[in-house]
């Protein structure tokens, strides 16, 4: 069986901002022009461009809930963008539900369903409206499209809301009606795009409710998030991504078992944090220290009991402590160990 | 383990094959419709309004004054059905397009269809002519009506008039999508005053192209905007025995000028349609 998603070393560029004609002869071509299998055009003529994806290999079986986790500017939202043939790939492979990003994105179309960010209703339209029509994109016919609409609208319990406006609907029940629209056409792949970013927490609970029916059906289903909890609550499998690299791949726990042994003991210091680095590694209880500029980390089986040698230490290499932080060995200390960064 | 009580409907896999481009097409103008029959009232107002006034000033008011002769109308109507029929398609592809991508992405369901993203482009573009056309339809009846009978005008050449009109709307909506899609938000004040202004008052609609006899300079210094030969064409068929552009410029410029424009307006739509 084909996987859901296959990617082969995709990548991305985008044109330097100023290098980019709005529209004109050659010169305004798209990235895309370089064709698949095509180099980035990093320091060709074009100039050299904005790298968002480095050479992405994914693969997502046929019914799995897979988390894409990464800081801004990770790369996250460039994969979901060429998934969803809203982005031109640069170079390499993409393959949706077994067909082609650049060479049958209609055929890719078809087979997705899509959760923006932030909603984007048509608001001409009233709610039902907006199903219905987007029903009809996809060639379905009014009655089995309103039928369908009315049993999703009951379903994401905004049923009352079907001839409303959109501007009448609240951030969270405008929300259910993006996962309505990106259902409303039987879909066999959805992404979801930070989807309970801006919700109450009461509403993203009722959204990670929809969100395992959805998988329980047999769906795939591709989220990126910004929430550790979530990604470990929903996901079977989550890929680490930063600076357009794939950095870990596996399941939450395969990953929180690969993340460094011990708490993280995170200091903030008034200054660089290397002249700090020799004196912490020689604490007893401290299995490992980094520094990175004023950030000093420590990895301890002893919990926030090494947090005084650790002070001492900076003080005596004459930094003070500017704020301290601490985690049990989790997805986000994986994540810290990996990429450097928290997630927020 | 989920606890969830809800059962969303359940998975049934449809086709894999995307529906027929035309099916997609059809849907897409439905949607515009839709929009269209829910605003019609605003749509009149924000398109018939300036011309109606111009016409009750220039070609009512004036002439009644004796500021004018009575023989002005004759070039008047022709002239502001031009107006009429080129704003309203320009605008009803260029405003709804600039909050799009500058703000709501609104377009972004539409670029989800099963269908090339050209053919979003296209819809757009003959959405704008059918409203362009209605325009026409709606200003040529109420300025006949308003200015009294004119010398000359003669609906004989019906056809003429009705391929002028699609041929002027269908330049005018590419070029519609092609600003629509060029410019941001914040432009759109800018567009109106450095654009349509100019276009609409060195366009020949207020006075006819042959009256530039009188200063050779203009005469073939308008001849850059497109909007000249949307004007001289419905005096060419609207009251062709007066002096006007042969009927054969004015088709070959207005065919000219809708490829320049389309091909313009695909390119820059593509570019802000797909990253």
């Amino acid at each position: 069986m084909a996987p859901a998603i296959y990617t082969h070393d995709l990548r991305k560029v985008y044109p330097a901002p100023g290098n980019r004609p709005r529209f004109g002869p050659a010169g305004a071509a798209p990235p895309g022009a370089v064709g698949h299998g095509g180099t980035p055009p990093r320091g060709g003529g074009a100039g050299q461009g904005i790298v968002a994806l480095v050479g992405l290999d994914l693969e997502v079986p046929e019914g799995e809930f897979f988390g894409l986790l990464g800081p801004n500017g990770a790369g996250k939202t460039t994969t979901i963008g060429i998934l969803t043939t809203r982005v031109r790939p640069t170079g390499g492979t993409a393959r949706v539900a077994g067909a082609d990003v650049s060479r049958e994105p209609v055929e890719v179309r078809q087979r997705i369903g899509v959760v923006p960010q932030r909603p984007n209703p048509d608001r001409s339209l009233n709610a039902i409206e907006n199903l219905i029509f987007h029903a009809a994109y996809f060639g379905i016919p009014r009655a089995t499209a309103t039928a369908h609409a009315r049993s999703l609208l009951d379903t994401l319990g905004i049923a009352d809301k079907a001839e409303a406006k959109v501007d009448e609907l609240s951030g969270g029940q405008q929300q259910r009606l993006m996962i309505a629209r990106a259902l409303i056409h039987q879909p066999l792949v959805i992404f979801l795009d930070e989807p309970t970013v801006g919700l109450d927490p009461q509403a993203r609970l009722a959204l990670w409710d929809i969100l395992r029916d959805l998988h329980g059906q047999g769906r795939t289903i591709v989220m990126t998030t910004h929430y550790m909890e979530e990604a470990d609550r929903l996901c079977q499998r989550l890929a680490i991504i930063d600076g357009g690299k794939l950095l870990a791949v596996d399941t939450p726990e395969g990953l929180k078992a690969r993340a460094p042994g011990g708490t993280l003991v995170e200091l903030v210091l008034d200054g660089n944090a290397e002249s700090v680095l020799d004196r912490a590694r020689n604490l007893p209880n401290v299995s490992g220290v980094e520094a990175r500029n004023g950030v000093l980390r420590a990895y301890s089986d002893h919990g926030g009991q090494v947090i005084p040698a650790l002070i001492d230490a900076a003080q005596s290499a004459g930094r003070s402590v500017k704020n301290i932080y601490l985690a049990p060995p989790s997805l986000e200390t994986l994540f810290i160990a990996l990429t450097g960064r928290k997630l927020e | 383990m989920s606890v969830s009580t809800s059962v969303l409907p359940g998975i049934a896999v449809r086709p894999t094959t995307p529906p027929a481009a035309s099916t997609v097409f059809v849907a897409l103008m439905r949607r515009d419709a839709r929009v269209l029959r829910r605003e019609l009232p605003y749509f009149l107002v924000r398109t018939i309004m300036q011309p109606l006034l111009f016409i009750v000033v220039f070609g009512f008011l004036l002439p009644r004054m004796g500021f004018v002769r009575a023989s002005y109308t004759s070039a008047l109507l022709p002239g502001v059905i031009a107006v009429s029929l080129t704003l309203s398609a320009i605008q009803s592809v260029s405003l709804p397009m600039v909050q799009d991508f500058g703000w709501t992405r609104e377009i972004e369901d539409r670029l989800l269809a099963p269908i090339p993203i050209p053919l979003v482009a296209a819809e757009k573009i003959v959405m704008g002519v059918v409203q362009g056309f209605i325009a026409a339809l709606v200003v040529l009846p109420a300025g006949r009506l308003i200015m009294g009978p004119i010398n000359g005008l003669t609906l004989g050449h019906a056809g003429v008039a009705i391929v002028v009109t699609l041929l002027g709307a269908a330049t005018f909506s590419a070029l519609g999508l092609l600003l629509g899609s060029a410019i941001s938000p914040q432009q759109i004040g800018l567009m109106f005053s450095i654009i349509i202004a100019p276009m609409l008052f060195f366009g020949c609609a207020y006075y006819p192209w042959r009256g530039l006899d009188a200063v050779p300079v203009a005469k073939y210094a308008v001849l850059v905007n497109p909007m000249v030969y949307v004007a001289e064409g419905m005096r060419a068929s609207l009251t062709p025995e007066l002096p006007h552009m042969p009927l054969a410029a004015v088709v070959g410029a207005l065919v000219v000028l809708l490829v320049l424009f389309w091909s313009l307006a695909m390119r820059s739509f593509m570019h802000r349609a797909i990253g």
